[in-house]
């Protein structure tokens, strides 16, 4: 039935190029390429045939048999791997030319999907976050800097801070005179928090939807960076647990790997009530990918789905939500925060108050260009709001309320550079969350089927010749790099700004201005339009 | 804990107990809570002020500025020339756009009054804000501030003060603070009541300020007959020309006055933190957000001062990171919960509040500031000689150190 749907790449090999090493065949994690076997056939049928001079058929052999790379083209998803893993820089991915008959209504796409439904009758699933050409708030906003009557700071030749805190802060300190520095002794006993020396971190990925030399990276670059990852909704593997420190433990709707070790274990734990990706939705992890790590890990039998319902089934309501707080609250001695993890959705900013009344120590907001390994393309692409809008209605609810102090945001959703890092700030996050662009550092290149369980570059598929070629050394190299470089700029971005500190940037909308807003987004966003 | 509820709203704490949880965590945010205040006071949303856009408070004006204090800790005390000469000294510092006073002890006769210093634009102003006076407060004297005519003071407001003392006809009895009542009324005033502007709110304190040379201002406001302990002094120079009296410094609410030279890059985030706590900065001026994060830290989360100091300009995480267990805990505290209150950016500042001078400087020293010591006296200012035209030969004198501060305070026992 797939005759319906036309290759959509087309994998193009330059036989003159081409030695038949046959690393992209090995490497393909999707099957589309292979040698030619039916050359060879052809070849040894000559053989047979022309039993007399072996002169003759060796010169048959080399007339008729060009064991060529040939590719199925339609399971090409353009993942780059082989063309980034050609020695001879043979092969050449492009988009099929084939040509549609033009129409602005019913773009190719969506006739596509129509056909592989009618085809299986399923929903379209998709991997990464969503594509589609919605407005980039962050691409009309832009950042201040100092001219003469305030100087910019150079971050090589002054001290500039990054380091943040996440947890709850009461509204003031209680001080009493004694014996303490400056005669004072602190009485208030702080909430805890966890430390970030930059105010980065990797959400929530889990094992099993990612590989384990995945979060591996993910983790050996975390502690390298001073920063935090995520376990997702996975539960944590063994090889992990000297990371874990600097790993937050996630307790979400399906309670995989969730015990009292897990709990304690973690520098704090995560609540997911909801991802960007697909607000409303519970997770899918497909049987293929559950092999013996992952089930020991989930605590699962090998090759059953791994399905986390919609809601968690003890929460139905906001109260429940507090009550689950306080049991990872007393489960963990009061000694880690509690973040909370929700979809930006229409009521976010509503929303994100009763969590803190709740008694969230963090929320994270995850916009709806987050990432995620699998969901239906049809809530991915639909459901939720930009997170740049949803941060300021949250940030502006929590002041209006006077509780933004208790608690920390962290927003994540299609964070691509650290411009868009100090405009979050800005715009009033403690911290940003990078997940979509932590697995583009590891060689990602959003073909988005992670749903597939083939990822070819071994990030998010557990079969061991996939995940093997990942170096989780290497890759959290990569990261480190990545959090390095993004951190660097963020200082230089501080200094044009005559700030040291990165806490003086969170929540100065001042410092942003808005181009091509209309004046209801100038709004929502709480900045001024450009020129005033 | 400390309280959060805000003392900006007159009707909204009248209702709710100050102490109450419910208080503290449902109180409404600051812009609704000023709206609330307006109402009270009988001036529904109206918008302030005869309309000028370039003013202070609709735009944010860039300035540098000379500054100078001058305390004596025995609580003598000395007429306005000093100060005058200190900070006509630095008359290149300023353009002309600003300058003003603070004055330490000189309404003995009044001191368990607030003092009211306001600016009237039009007449209508005035009755408007002495109906809303006569409401709340019991009036113990009405003058106008006695002024000297000058060639170089362009058009003036009507400068009136007023002695008063609260009065609580509205049930608000016992659920406020004195001073939280007065400093809702001062931003009811200047928020909503047009063409009108309290420049001065404390007791035995006044500041005099307006648009002119500092030294010209203090021969317009007859400094030379007043007598304080304490007095600093503001020159300004804005990089617009707002011509706004209002607009000059010192400012400060009750007793704090703030004088200030720098620009805190900081200020966006300083502005909405303090107004989560129910603060309305009608001004968009620095200044404004230091005198009010004084006030947060100092009068209601009862900070010592050199530890608010310390808040608004804290040491670097390196230094705090090689501090002992207890010093790293504070130090460490004091950041997290009050990193929206750092002060960044370039600026010196003197604080003043009754018994007390504070000078601070920035976290690395982007502003100048020297200090002195001349027997009882203490002296602040932005440059050496401001200091040295008062007393030549100093038994001290020195350099605030990058985020340091310099504390004068009335010696113990001394009453004024
Ligand atoms: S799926 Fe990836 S590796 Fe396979 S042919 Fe296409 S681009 Fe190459
Ligand atoms: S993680 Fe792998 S499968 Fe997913 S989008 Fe990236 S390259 Fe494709």
């Amino acid at each position: 039935m797939s005759n319906y749907l036309p290759p959509e790449y087309l994998v193009r090999i330059d036989e003159g190029r081409c030695r038949r090493c046959g690393e992209c065949v090995r490497g393909c994690g999707f099957g589309t390429l292979a040698f030619a076997h039916g050359a060879w056939k052809d070849a040894m049928s000559v053989f047979k045939h022309d039993q007399g001079d072996l002169q003759q058929v060796l010169a048959r052999i080399k007339e008729n048999v060009t064991d060529r790379v040939v590719a199925d083209h339609h399971k090409c998803v353009q993942c780059h791997y082989c063309v980034s893993h050609c020695p001879e820089g043979a092969v050449s991915v492009q988009p099929n030319p084939l040509a549609y008959r033009g129409n602005h209504h019913w773009r190719p796409e969506y006739l596509k999907n129509i056909w592989r439904q009618a085809n299986t009758g399923g929903m379209v699933l998709t991997g990464a976050g969503n594509d589609k050409a919605y407005f980039s708030y962050f691409d009309h906003m832009v950042l201040d800097a100092c001219q003469v009557t305030n100087p910019s700071i150079d971050p090589l030749r002054e001290p500039m801070e990054l380091r943040t805190y996440l947890g709850a802060r009461p509204d003031g300190l209680e001080l009493e005179p004694g014996p303490g520095p400056r005669g004072a002794v602190l009485k208030t006993r702080l909430a805890p928090a966890v430390r970030l020396d930059t105010p980065l971190v990797f959400p929530a990925m889990s094992y099993g939807a990612i590989s384990l030399n995945a979060q591996k990276a993910l983790a050996r670059a975390a502690k390298a960076c001073g920063v935090v990852m995520n376990t997702g909704e996975g539960g944590m593997h063994e090889d992990l647990y000297p990371f874990a420190d600097w790993m937050i433990v996630q307790v979400a709707s399906g309670r995989f790997g969730v015990n009292p070790g897990y709990l304690r274990r973690g520098a704090a734990v995560e609540i997911k009530i909801g991802q960007g990706a697909k607000p409303g939705i519970g997770g899918h992890l497909p049987g293929e990918k559950v092999d013996e790590g992952v089930s020991q890990t989930r605590m699962i039998p090998v090759g059953s789905d791994a399905l986390s319902p919609a809601p968690h089934h003890d929460i139905y309501s906001i109260e429940d939500l507090s009550q689950l707080i306080y049991a990872l609250k007393e489960a963990t001695e009061y000694s880690k925060p509690v973040s909370v993890k929700i979809g930006a959705v229409h009521n976010v900013a509503a929303i994100a108050s009763g969590v803190a009344r709740a008694g969230a120590d963090i929320i994270t907001v995850d916009g709806f260009r987050g990432g995620t390994g699998a969901t239906p393309l049809a809530i991915r692409d639909h459901v939720g709001i930009p997170v740049e809008m949803a941060l300021a209605a949250v940030d502006d609810r929590l002041r209006q309320e006077g509780i933004r102090n208790h608690v920390s945001l962290v927003v994540s959703g299609g964070i691509r550079h650290s411009g868009d890092v100090a405009k979050a700030i800005a715009l009033g996050a403690d911290a940003v969350a990078l997940g979509t662009a932590a697995l583009i550092a590891m060689g990602c290149r959003l073909c988005q089927k992670c749903y597939t369980g083939n990822c070819s570059w071994g990030i998010t598929t557990q079969r061991p010749h996939l995940t093997r070629r990942l170096d989780p050394d290497r890759a959290a190299e990569n990261l480190t790099n990545l959090i390095r470089g993004w951190s660097l700029e963020l200082k230089e971005i501080l200094g044009a700004l005559g700030l040291n500190a990165v806490e003086s940037l969170r929540g100065s909308r001042l410092r942003l201005r808005g181009v091509g807003l209309p004046e209801s987004d100038l709004r929502v966003l709480g900045i001024k339009n450009a020129g005033v | 804990m400390v309280p959060a509820a805000a003392s900006c709203t007159l009707c909204h704490a009248a209702r709710l107990p100050r102490t109450s949880a419910a208080a503290a965590t449902i109180s409404p945010a600051g812009r609704n809570r000023c709206r609330a205040v307006a109402e009270h006071a009988g001036r529904p949303g109206a918008l302030k002020k005869v309309g000028e856009e370039m003013r202070e408070g609709m735009v944010r004006i860039p300035s540098g500025c000379a500054i100078s204090g001058i305390m004596s800790t025995k609580g003598i005390r000395f007429n306005g020339e000093a100060i005058t000469r200190s900070i006509a000294c630095m008359h290149e510092r300023s353009n002309g756009l600003g300058g003003g006073f603070a004055a330490y002890g000189i309404y003995p006769e009044y001191r368990d009054l607030y003092a009211l210093h306001l600016m009237y634009e039009t007449p209508q102003a005035r009755v408007d804000t002495e109906e809303n006076l006569r409401r709340h407060f019991n009036v113990a004297q009405s003058e106008l501030i006695p002024t000297r005519p000058l060639p170089q003071i362009g058009e003036a407001p009507l400068l009136w003060r007023y002695f008063v003392r609260p009065v609580r006809e509205d049930g608000a009895d016992g659920l406020w603070e004195d001073d939280d009542y007065v400093t809702a009324f001062v931003m009811t005033v200047n928020r909503e009541v047009p063409g009108a502007f309290v420049f001065s709110s404390g007791k035995n304190m006044g500041v005099f300020k307006g648009v002119g040379y500092p030294e010209d201002i203090a021969r317009y406001y007859r400094l030379e007959e007043y007598e304080g302990y304490m007095w600093v002094a503001h020159g300004r120079f804005p990089t617009n020309t707002p011509g706004w009296w209002g607009g000059a410094h010192p400012l400060g609410v009750l007793d704090w006055s703030v004088v200030h030279n720098g620009e805190i890059s900081s200020y966006g985030v300083n502005k909405r933190y303090l107004e989560m706590f129910g603060y309305c900065l009608e001004l968009q001026t620095d200044t404004e957000v230091i005198a009010y994060l004084f006030d947060l830290l100092h009068r209601r989360h009862g900070i010592p001062l050199d530890l608010v100091c310390r808040a608004l300009a804290p040491p670097f995480w390196k230094a705090i990171d090689r501090m002992d267990d207890r010093e790293r805990e504070l130090y460490t505290a004091l950041r997290r919960v009050y990193g929206s209150a750092m002060l960044n950016g370039p600026f010196s500042v003197i604080v003043a509040f009754q018994g007390a001078m504070v000078g601070l400087n920035d976290r690395i020293k982007l502003r100048p500031m020297v200090t002195g010591k001349k027997g009882d006296l203490i002296l602040m200012g932005s440059e050496e000689s401001a200091i040295r035209v008062i007393a030549g030969d100093l038994d001290e004198v020195g350099s605030i150190r990058a985020g340091e501060m310099a504390v004068a305070r009335l010696e113990e026992g001394v009453v004024v």
